[in-house]
């Protein structure tokens, strides 16, 4: 138990422990910083909703919570006619959340696209699995970055009194409480800023990214590697206009291809491959890019015939097995050109935090866990954390708890790596499994993907996972 | 994780809650030890069951290890109720350097008060819905705003803080100077808390005049079971509660359990101790309790068990008053409305329920 506590809190104390001897009131006397029941470090998507969340929650009316975002305030004063290349794809649990604190509706009066859809299939055979809604239910929507946090700006202006945001602010250390209650310490988190503004707080919430600052000073072991693939993104033109609610993914052996929806003549691309390959995708003219684009959804140059034969194979025996015929094969927009100045490409890797909390600190978003793109999962997990710590932290307040007690904060914790750790884990297998050629291989994931088509249950289970 | 951690090392906290304690008991003997008295429960429950099974007979030496602590425990409690029904002049230096060691304890929410945090997972929600239902429009965020509360034998201020954050004003009153100063300091930290919460190093007896009918609730948890002269102190409760105002107390059943348990076992069988220590005479059933409240004019609206569950470290609702329970009783109201205040928002307070998420199916024992 000794050892435990002194693992989990020895670290964060170490910095922080000063005389036990000081008296209290000399203390509580030379401490007038303000003192903030919640503290968000890390204004980007997740922080500003984790703030929102904590903002419209009806047990926090009386609290005071703080937000620090390194960057410039963003408001899009009016909306680009061109769409920003990133994008990022919002499941319905993540749609539900931002409704509860209002910030959906702004988004719906922006634009957003959502998506029916889903076929994934597999460069090096005929495999594919395909997720639909039979009821018309919207699957996900493709939401541009920027327009999600126009959203979550404006939500947080309406509750200034109680959310207090500091933007072109960073925090360049953390004081942690003695790990040892001491009746004569300040027992609350102190931060200090750039500027050498100070604070305090009864609960800190890193939301700072995968190379989150929190976490470090918190002492807290991150699992990671990263991918030897980077992302390219772009927005691209369709060839003709088409109703547009697919999003379409395809496993190349160098990694997956992503077409998420924007509008009905544009869609964004998400393309996971070696660094490379990204580089000269990037550097190339516009021209030989859509042409690369569109040979990776198109073409069968990776196809053997011992694994279509295989594959078909197992195609006729579920046919026999289930006359019913499974969703039919579609085929992906062409595309025509692409947006100027809209390709980036970004490194990939995957990350997980062996804990989420300490006492009087939470990690939330990418701060936690950070996922490679092909389930489009990211800033869902991240959306997921805000609304389990939301709750347990909105009963905490209502029971009269103190906001950084581990009995509480523990809950969230379990919650969430339970969840996280197996989309993790999926997402890494997933994309093992797609980056080779090798044909057993091939021949498992032919066959197992083209099995969890045929099995509902199955896939209804994949599509409620995802859709939390 | 962290549960898993304090599972795992459920044989080290074996060892700690039992190995030392018998000699923790003796060098805290000559304390006045709310603290061991408050924690007795906590004493037996700590015991985890692998160990049980494994060591039985390792089991049963630290049992009556346990219940020599227990019983010397008791046999302090006279002297700490000797205390509290005096002042505490007579608490010397020695002493206070010896406590000083464990005042800071309260606030570990790991350490031996681990029982008295939880249960406030039971007892914050249990105060809170039943004031609810007395205040018709309540203020998101602050519920309790408004509130005139007093916690008797408040200790550090365990239970003393959370009323004060759902926006209570709070006394919190204990006999134990230390006990005071350490919840004193504690929330000093807190500026809204601070302002909220006044404690004093008082008795119950020593603010009755100044403070009669102040209070809309008086908070007794885990108290009334050492006080030396129970319907004098229930007396006091009444005389400081606003007509209509709630007494709510927490306490541990004097039932047959805790006598096989208390008596029977450490003192006729195992013969650890004295036989006549009887201190499990202090342990009040709620019919006892709900007979001198209602002399007092103090209806019991709910009786209501609470289980430890000493391997999850949590508290439960229960129908089983056997051991420890909790009681709201709500003083008669003024002449030319009886009891209408209490029923008047009925249906505000079940739609606050719903919201609460957490009250058990209390049973509700109406008398009237």
């Amino acid at each position: 138990m000794a050892a435990r506590l002194v693992s989990r809190c020895g670290a964060v104390g170490a910095a922080a422990y000063s005389s036990p001897l000081v008296s209290c009131r000399r203390w509580s006397g030379a401490s007038t910083d303000t003192v903030y029941d919640v503290v968000v470090s890390g204004g980007g998507l997740v922080g500003a909703a984790m703030a929102c969340a904590l903002g419209y929650d009806i047990h926090f009316h009386d609290k005071k919570i703080l937000l620090l975002e390194a960057g410039p305030k963003k408001v899009l004063e009016k909306l680009s006619e061109t769409y920003s290349n990133r994008v990022s794809s919002i499941s319905p649990g993540s749609a539900t959340l931002l409704s509860s604190f209002g910030a959906w509706d702004h988004i719906c009066n922006m634009r957003y696209r959502a998506f029916r859809r889903m076929q994934v299939w597999d460069a090096c055979s005929e495999a594919l699995i395909m997720f639909d809604k039979d009821n018309l239910d919207d699957m996900g929507y493709i939401v541009e970055n920027d327009v999600i946090m126009h959203a979550l700006t404006k939500q947080l202006e309406a509750v200034s009194d109680r959310v207090t945001v500091l933007y072109r602010s960073k925090a360049i250390r953390y004081t942690w409480p003695c790990p040892f209650p001491m009746a004569d310490s300040s027992p609350w988190v102190h931060i200090t800023l750039g500027d050498g503004s100070t604070f305090q707080t009864k609960l800190l919430i890193g939301a700072d990214g995968h190379n989150s600052g929190v976490r470090q000073a918190a002492g807290i072991q991150n699992v990671s590697w990263n991918y030897d693939q980077s992302a390219v993104v772009a927005t691209l033109h369709l060839s003709e206009a088409t109703e547009n609610n697919v999003a379409w993914q395809r496993f190349l052996p160098s990694g997956p291809i992503a077409l998420l929806p924007l509008s009905d003549t544009l869609s964004s691309l998400v393309w996971s491959t070696s660094h490379e390959h990204a580089a000269q995708l990037v550097s190339m003219d516009e021209e030989k890019f859509v042409d690369a684009v569109n040979s990776a959804f198109w073409s069968d140059a990776d196809h053997t015939d011992f694994i279509d034969t295989a594959g078909a194979m197992l195609q006729y025996a579920v046919g026999l097995l289930k006359p019913t015929k499974v969703s039919a094969r579609q085929l992906p927009p062409s595309v025509a050109r692409v947006d100027a100045k809209s390709r980036v490409l970004f490194p990939l890797g995957l990350g997980h935090a062996a804990e989420y909390v300490r006492p009087r600190v939470a990690l939330i978003g990418d701060a936690a866990h950070r996922v490679h793109p092909l389930a489009g999962q990211g800033v869902n997990m991240g959306f997921g954390d805000i609304s389990s710590l939301a709750h347990h932290l909105s009963t905490a307040a209502f029971n009269g708890k103190d906001l950084g007690s581990m009995s509480h904060l523990t809950g969230y914790e379990t919650e969430r790596q339970r969840h996280n750790t197996a989309l993790l884990a999926a997402t890494d297998l997933l994309k093992r499994l797609y980056s080779t050629s090798a044909a057993p291989l091939v021949l498992l994931r032919t066959w197992g993907l083209q099995a969890t088509n045929a099995v509902s249950p199955l896939k209804e289970q994949i599509m409620a996972f995802a859709s939390k | 994780m962290w549960g898993g951690g304090k599972l795992g090392s459920s044989g080290g906290w074996f060892l700690r809650v039992l190995g030392p304690g018998g000699r923790n008991t003796k060098a805290v003997r000559p304390l006045i030890s709310s603290v061991y008295v408050k924690n007795q429960l906590s004493w037996i429950l700590q015991i985890k069951p692998g160990v049980f099974n494994e060591y039985r007979t390792m089991w049963f030496k630290s049992y009556r290890m346990t219940f020599s602590c227990l019983n010397r425990i008791k046999s302090f409690r006279y002297r700490w109720a000797r205390l509290y029904s005096t002042s505490q002049t007579t608490v010397d230096s020695g002493e206070v350097k010896t406590f000083l060691a464990l005042a800071h304890k309260w606030w570990d929410e790991q350490g031996i008060y681990a029982p008295l945090h939880s249960m406030n997972d039971l007892r914050v929600p249990f105060i809170r819905d039943n004031l609810l239902k007395t205040i018709p429009n309540h203020q998101p965020g602050k519920p309790l705003f408004g509130m005139k509360i007093l916690d008797v034998g408040c200790g550090g201020g365990l239970l003393t803080e959370p009323l004060g954050r759902l926006g209570a004003s709070v006394i919190g009153i204990d006999p134990v100077d230390e006990n005071i100063k350490t919840a004193q300091c504690h929330k000093s930290f807190d500026p809204v808390l601070d302002k909220r919460i006044e404690y004093r190093v008082c008795s119950l007896e020593e603010i009755v005049e100044e403070t009669a009918e102040t209070f809309d609730a008086v908070v007794a948890s885990e108290v009334v079971e050492h006080v030396i002269d129970l319907e004098t102190f229930l007396q006091c409760c009444c005389q400081v509660l606003k007509p209509s105002g709630s007494l709510f107390i927490t306490t541990i059943n004097k039932t047959q359990l805790s006598y096989a348990l208390g008596i029977v076992f450490s003192e006729q069988i195992a013969a650890i101790v004295p036989k006549g220590t009887h201190t499990w005479e202090k342990f009040v059933s709620p019919e006892t309790l709900e007979s001198i409240l209602e002399s007092n004019g103090l209806l019991v609206q709910t009786v209501v068990g609470m289980l430890y569950n000493p391997f999850s470290g949590y508290w439960h609702w229960s129908e089983n008053t056997s051991l420890n329970y909790a009681a709201h009783a709500v003083k008669s109201g003024v002449q030319e409305h009886p009891m209408s205040a209490e029923f008047a928002f009925k249906g505000e307070a079940e739609e606050l329920q719903a919201n609460a998420c957490t009250n058990p199916a209390v049973h509700e024992e109406l008398k009237k």
